[in-house]
């Protein structure tokens, strides 16, 4: 008995001890880990594309802020014990450079995902691709409505609120204040005008027809919309739904002073910059311009205390110093890439492509730093559209003043 | 300046060779030639989809300076705004597949016809604007096509800014090779008939009565050339060619839209076209090199500064190749055929 005991103890403990360390060692190994192209051990690799050079170079802060992003990250440990390499590709925003680079990235340099694209044409080029594929095209830089097809389109998922959710929340907010309003609505004859027009229909439902008194349109090419403005004001429109580009959005606004025509005005997010817009076009006229946010303004002395803002503050001066922190671009930036790190953080060690969707269509709650206090990102496998809240804001002739609850155009 | 001299004293150096030689000489250009299309055929084999995507882009890009460098290279005229042709190519193969259901094969014609008659249509003023002003309208071209393509009256088949979404070229079933591949070897097929259509075009009397109006006009009207009737079929045929690489270039990226088609699209075929060599066909080829790779290799050095060192490249590559890379190896071969009988004489 006794003999048996040790001799029992004395074989078992070693062959114990070996299995213990065995089991310990396996189960990250076969259980849980699994890699799908550009992960290992020790790194995840990430591609990108954005206009480095060529016509809109300027919104260059947009991928400049993610490549900073990530290298914030990597000094800080990594995700889950791995360092993310970022692979960012000039496409001067051309589709054809952006398809080039992008398959370079999948093809060549074997990413995981491609993270944040910057630019609606550049984007539209891939999407195919990327679908096929079946590679993560991961919230991508641009407003347009289409991204959020997670039937059709599974493997692309956009990020900000979309230009037909912005029409929906300012139907909601004209429903509310003025609910006999004629509205005059002046729009860019394309896409994203139409994504406008769209969304305000859909928002105002069966009393579109009633309360649309005026849909002018303009082209880019247009010298002016002058005529547009004149005309809304001769039908007797009190509202005016602008959603163009600065350069028109300061005309409208200007010639609705010039001719004292003083209807509720509401400035799509497009339109809403205060260097871009409202200088040129006269901050005495802009005065209580409605429009709405969902980022926090860099140049707003009201978030100065605030722990997000302070955050990224820090990060701004210790990887891009000396960049202009004026520049929206770099906000929506950090915003974005924070965005995807939550990402590759819910996956753990699954990182396959299939895992990387299924955790992108699984945030709930989430929120960046610099994303409007309250407001969430949400996704699931049937709602590809993470920010659908904004807040109102009222230009007092300085700045945009937030006011009232946060908003959200999504239906249902 | 003394590049041209030497070359004209060692083109009549070789010309003092034995008829032998020449012979011998005509011969090895076959070989690097049948060489050349054996390798280009073999490529897509051993390479993977990506790098397949970018010799198709590579070969595309050389049709459209082979546009640009009938018209500049051997008639004379300037153009600035051969993207616009190149756009306009890519839109037909894209309204004429996704709006009509039309082969992807059969747009091509579509495309190269469409354009030779705007090229033509557009040679006409060409005939009252001589060098800048000529550059200047064609310039003009470029700016406007973008901005046409955008207009709403077209939108319907334009697509807007929205642009089309092309079919990607399905390989016949009875070959095993992927679609990059078919793509490459369909595009590969399309260069060299349209490669060996401008060689016996330069090489033909109208060829001679092309190159005559951009050496001498006066003479060239003294010697029976109808210079208006040949100026605009010039500039018919370029376009032509721009336009049927504009249509291959729809289906490699399978996606058009105004933006790909701006100004400085019209700017690279023009730098490709110098620094290939104006002039000379297979030059053409080098220009699309140059015109693909170069961005990356800038992009590469330094992301920030890739517009200068793009520059860099460009003007080192003026300074070693001053008359493009056929002159160069037009050079070279002369050069080493030079030592090669100095070695023999001894």
């Amino acid at each position: 008995m006794k003999k048996l005991t040790r001799r029992t103890i004395l074989a078992a403990t070693p062959a114990a001890l070996a299995l213990g360390g065995l089991s310990l060692a396996a189960r990250p190994a076969c259980a849980a880990k699994q890699y799908g192209p550009g992960v290992t051990d020790d790194e995840i690799k990430i591609g990108n594309t954005g206009p480095f050079s060529g016509p809109a170079s300027s919104y260059n802060a947009v991928p400049k802020s993610q490549v900073a992003y990530w290298k914030m990250v990597n000094d800080e440990g990594g995700i889950n014990g791995r360092k993310v390499n970022f692979i960012s590709y000039d496409d001067g925003y051309t589709p054809p450079k952006t398809v080039e680079m992008v398959r370079k990235l999948v093809e060549q340099d074997n990413v995981l995902l491609i993270a944040s694209p910057l630019g609606t044409p550049t984007n539209s080029a891939i999407w195919h691709y990327m679908n096929q594929k079946k590679v993560p095209q991961l919230f991508v830089a641009t407003g347009a409505t289409k991204w959020d097809d997670p039937k059709g389109h599974p493997w692309t998922i956009g990020w900000q609120p979309n230009y037909q959710s912005e029409g929906r929340i300012y139907a909601a907010y004209i429903l509310k204040e003025k609910p006999d309003a004629k509205i005059g609505v002046l729009y860019q004859n394309d896409d994203f005008g139409k994504d406008y027009l769209k969304g305000l229909t859909d928002g105002l439902a069966d009393k579109a027809s009633q309360m649309l008194a005026v849909k002018a349109s303009y082209e880019t090419t247009d010298p002016t919309i002058d005529s547009q403005i004149v005309d809304m004001k001769a039908a007797g429109c009190d509202v005016l739904f602008n959603t163009a580009i600065p350069k028109f959005a300061a005309q409208a606004i200007k010639k609705a002073a010039e001719i004292a025509w003083t209807p509720l005005h509401i400035l799509s997010s497009i339109g809403s910059s205060v260097g871009a817009t409202l200088k040129p076009a006269g901050l005495d006229n802009s005065r209580g311009l409605i429009s709405d946010f969902y980022l926090k303004d860099p140049t707003d002395p009201k978030w100065k205390d605030d722990a997000g803002f302070k955050e990224w503050v820090a990060f701004m001066d210790k990887y891009l110093p000396g960049a202009d922190k004026s520049d929206g671009g770099y906000v929506a930036g950090y915003s974005l890439a924070g965005t995807t790190a939550q990402v590759l953080k819910q996956c753990g060690d699954e990182l396959t492509r299939e895992n990387i969707m299924k955790q992108a269509a699984n945030l709930h709650d989430f929120t960046v730093p610099m994303l409007l206090p309250g407001i969430t990102i949400n996704t699931s496998l049937t709602d590809f559209a993470p920010i659908k809240q904004v807040q109102m804001a009222r230009f007092d002739g300085e700045r945009w003043q937030l006011f009232g609850p946060l908003l959200t155009g999504a239906v249902g | 300046m003394t590049a041209p001299r030497e070359d004209i004293a060692l083109v009549a150096a070789a010309g003092r060779a034995s008829s032998e030689q020449r012979a011998a000489w005509l011969s090895t250009r076959h070989l690097v030639l049948a060489g050349a299309i054996a390798v280009a055929a073999v490529l897509p084999l051993v390479l993977q989809g990506f790098v397949v995507f970018q010799l198709t882009q590579v070969m595309i890009y050389g049709l459209a300076i082979l546009g640009l460098n009938l018209l500049t290279g051997f008639n004379g005229q300037f153009s600035v705004g051969h993207g616009a042709f190149y756009g306009l190519g890519a839109y037909v193969t894209a309204i004429l597949m996704q709006h009509y259901s039309i082969a992807y094969y059969w747009t091509l014609p579509a495309a190269g016809g469409i354009c030779f008659i705007v090229g033509f249509l557009f040679g006409l003023p060409a005939l009252r604007l001589q060098g800048l002003y000529l550059a200047l309208v064609t310039f003009a071209a470029a700016v406007a096509l973008p901005q046409l393509l955008k207009f709403h009256g077209l939108e319907n088949w334009t697509g807007g800014v929205q642009g089309i979404v092309v079919d990607q070229p399905e390989p016949p079933a009875f070959l095993p090779i992927g679609t990059d591949q078919w793509l490459y070897y369909f595009t590969l097929a399309v260069v060299l008939i349209m490669f060996a259509a401008a060689n016996s075009l330069v090489k033909s009397r109208t060829g001679r009565a092309i190159m005559a109006i951009r050496d001498h006009p006066i003479a060239a009207t003294a010697m029976g050339i109808n210079q208006p009737l040949y100026k605009t079929l010039t500039f018919g045929v370029s376009a032509l060619y721009t336009g049927v690489a504009g249509a291959l270039g729809a289906l490699a990226v399978q996606f058009v839209a105004p933006d790909s088609f701006s100004l400085f699209l019209s700017i690279y075929f023009l730098v490709g076209l110098i620094l290939g060599g104006i002039g000379s066909l297979p030059g053409c080829l080098f220009g699309g090199l140059f015109v693909l790779y170069v961005p990356n290799i800038a992009a590469e050095v330094s992301r920030g500064l890739a517009g200068a060192i793009y520059g860099v490249i460009m003007l080192l590559v003026i300074f070693v190749m001053p008359s493009g890379a056929a002159g160069f190896t037009r050079l070279a071969v002369a050069q080493l055929s030079r030592l090669r009988n100095r070695d023999l004489r001894r």
